[in-house]
């Protein structure tokens, strides 16, 4: 990887995260956090590490994302729509009626969307399965999960986990966004989780810890993972839930909350 | 659809679940994308031939009923074609929220097998037997339930689920049916099946009543009660028209169901009667209790899922018939 595309990256992200702020801004409220904590892996897999075609977004071979945290929907329609899926305009009928960005992933909505998630945890099920299906048909692609670090809770999770193991699926490579929060505060206070990384490999998975906001880093994390054999791999993005949105980040009530213009107006001026 | 009775109704040599292995080993060697799921019960739904033929297209996730659908479904998503299992009482209570939205929801494409439904859960006990597997699965919109009444439609059912698109549930007795149908029976998803004609009463029923019902109607007959027999066996998507004419034509139906009378076969009856053509009727089935444990001639009487309680249902509903529709039904009485 080079500076260019380390630049373009960064650029990428600033442009999902203004795209998706005019979104959620236009319709008064939203997942703000969890949606910008995850803008940099978003930037880095539909910056150019992620197979698809914008054309075709249905192609058998392409690599697919389960963004388990559904509610990060509003950041994967901003990458999809700037990647070409469909257009940019459309993001702002987010929410509306007969949306086809409904506020949680929706596969048969969504151009681009390959799974529908909301109730936490079932996606890292409809992944494992995914990327079995991927290597019994003998597909070269890699099957990619986002899930929330609160979202490690619920125990399906832990289920998923041990079955991928022990199913060796190194075509799986699960992201954990963790930025530390959920709904009702933070997850050491809620039900702390401990060290995931070290879970992770106490499950049998390749496991790394990054700063999840350095694209340079989650590259070479994506690119260390894909050489682990013989099993699958976690990266856990150290991240901060809000990231880059001035009036959201560092706040601890940023799970879903309302939005004025002049918020959104800063937080863009900031961001350009 | 084409059917043929057994005289005799004996029970079966072959056990259901023997049936339901071979059956899907024959559907796996000439469709590569058959797959088969199960939550560390195949040796008790006896797969392990069927694991043995195909491997690489066998899964075991071991005791994790919410991942093996979930697992089910991303599977689909790749264009597998998923046979998952568990006991009932598992499918439905346990995993409901994934089938409901992982493939339901999502639109995915899964059949599952829910073995030991209601008493034939047996020695398994009250925690193991699902008197609610129907009525929890009912409320997923577009959702296909169905509950062979023997090896014969076993096979032929399961032949038919394959190619269709959509969330399948098949209700399973895992042991020896007793032989309604005969081989060479063709059934069609959705419609109902005449077993016994009739213009006084109509019987409905499923599963292991469907030869209690019939039962109840030879016994009717020697006091000159001429009861019609009808099999439902698709309660999702049921077959209305069938319903209505019934009521039109005998004025009384009785339900007969292993299943709590909530929210299965008796609830779905009066949904279609009541909106279209009310006519008295009454239901047998499990009076909204949990199960317990026992020998399966025990939990018949236990819950009352005979032929004699049929037979007095379906003398009860066609006094109410000939009295005026306003006559107090048995479940008032009893709760007066």
């Amino acid at each position: 990887m080079n500076n260019l595309q380390k630049n373009n990256w960064e650029q990428f992200a600033i442009n999902i995260r203004i795209e998706t702020l005019r979104a959620i801004g236009h319709l008064g409220f939203g997942h703000v956090g969890g949606s910008m904590s995850i803008v940099d892996t978003l930037a880095v897999l539909y910056g150019g590490v992620m197979k698809v075609d914008p054309q075709n977004p249905k192609w058998e071979d392409r690599d697919m994302l389960v963004v388990s945290k559904g509610h990060a929907g509003p950041a994967v329609y901003t990458s999809l729509a700037l990647k070409g899926f469909f257009p940019i305009e459309d993001l702002l009928t987010l929410n509306q009626g007969k949306t086809h960005l409904p506020s949680h992933c929706d596969m048969n909505l969504t151009p681009g969307i390959d799974m529908t998630t909301g109730s936490l945890g079932q996606g890292s099920s409809l992944a494992v399965g995914m990327a079995l299906g991927n290597r019994m048909d003998g597909r070269d692609n890699t099957t990619y999960l986002i899930l929330g670090d609160g979202e490690m809770q619920e125990g399906q999770v832990w289920e998923a986990i041990t079955f991928a193991a022990h199913q060796k699926l190194e075509n799986l490579i699960t992201f954990v966004d963790y930025n530390k929060q959920q709904l009702d505060g933070y997850t050491k206070d809620v039900n702390d989780m401990g060290d995931i990384a070290e879970k992770f490999r106490t499950f049998g998975w390749n496991a790394q810890a990054i700063d999840g906001h350095d694209v340079q880093m989650i590259y070479e994390a994506i690119q260390n993972a894909k050489k682990a054999k013989g099993q699958p791999s976690a990266i856990i993005l150290n991240t901060i839930k809000g990231k880059g949105c001035s009036f959201a980040e560092g706040s601890l009530n940023n799970h879903h909350i309302p939005v004025t213009q002049e918020q959104i107006e800063e937080a863009i001026k900031q961001l350009s | 659809m084409s059917i043929l009775l057994s005289e005799k109704r004996m029970p079966e040599k072959e056990l259901m679940r023997d049936e339901y292995t071979k059956t899907l080993i024959d559907i796996a060697q000439d469709n590569e994308n058959i797959v088969a799921l199960d939550a560390d019960l195949v040796k008790a739904i006896g797969m392990s031939p069927f694991f043995n033929a195909f491997p690489h297209r066998s899964f075991d996730v071991g005791i994790q009923e919410a991942n093996l659908i979930g697992v089910a479904a991303g599977l689909s998503s790749t264009g597998k074609i998923p046979f998952a299992h568990t006991f009932a009482a598992f499918a439905s209570r346990r995993a409901f929220d994934q089938i409901f939205l992982s493939a339901g929801y999502a639109k995915l494409n899964i059949r599952i097998i829910g073995t030991d439904p209601g008493i034939t859960a047996e020695f398994n006990g009250g925690t193991h037997m699902a008197m609610e597997d129907m009525g929890i699965l009912r409320t997923i919109p577009g959702i296909t339930l169905i509950e062979p009444v023997d090896s014969v439609m076993l096979k032929n059912v399961l032949k038919q689920i394959v190619d269709p698109y959509g969330v399948f549930y098949i209700r399973l007795f895992r042991k020896n049916a007793i032989k309604v149908y005969e081989e060479g029976s063709n059934f069609e998803i959705g419609k109902a099946v005449e077993l016994r004609p009739g213009s006084d009463v109509t019987i409905i029923a499923s599963g292991i009543m469907v030869s209690e019902a019939l039962k109840a109607a030879e016994e009717l007959e020697k006091e000159g009660i001429l009861a019609r027999v009808v099999n439902i066996f698709t309660l999702k998507p049921i077959d209305k028209e069938a319903v209505i004419k019934c009521a039109e034509e005998t004025g009384a139906i009785v339900t007969a169901e292993n299943h709590n009378i909530i929210n299965c076969l008796g609830s779905a009856v009066a949904e279609i009667l009541g909106e279209n053509y009310p006519v008295p009727m009454e239901r047998v089935g499990v009076d909204d209790v949990f199960g317990e444990v026992g020998p399966i001639d025990y939990l018949h009487e236990r819950f009352g899922l005979t032929w004699q309680a049929i037979a007095n249902k379906a003398k009860l509903v066609i006094d109410r018939k000939t009295k005026g529709q306003r006559q107090l039904s048995s479940n008032q009485i009893q709760s007066h």
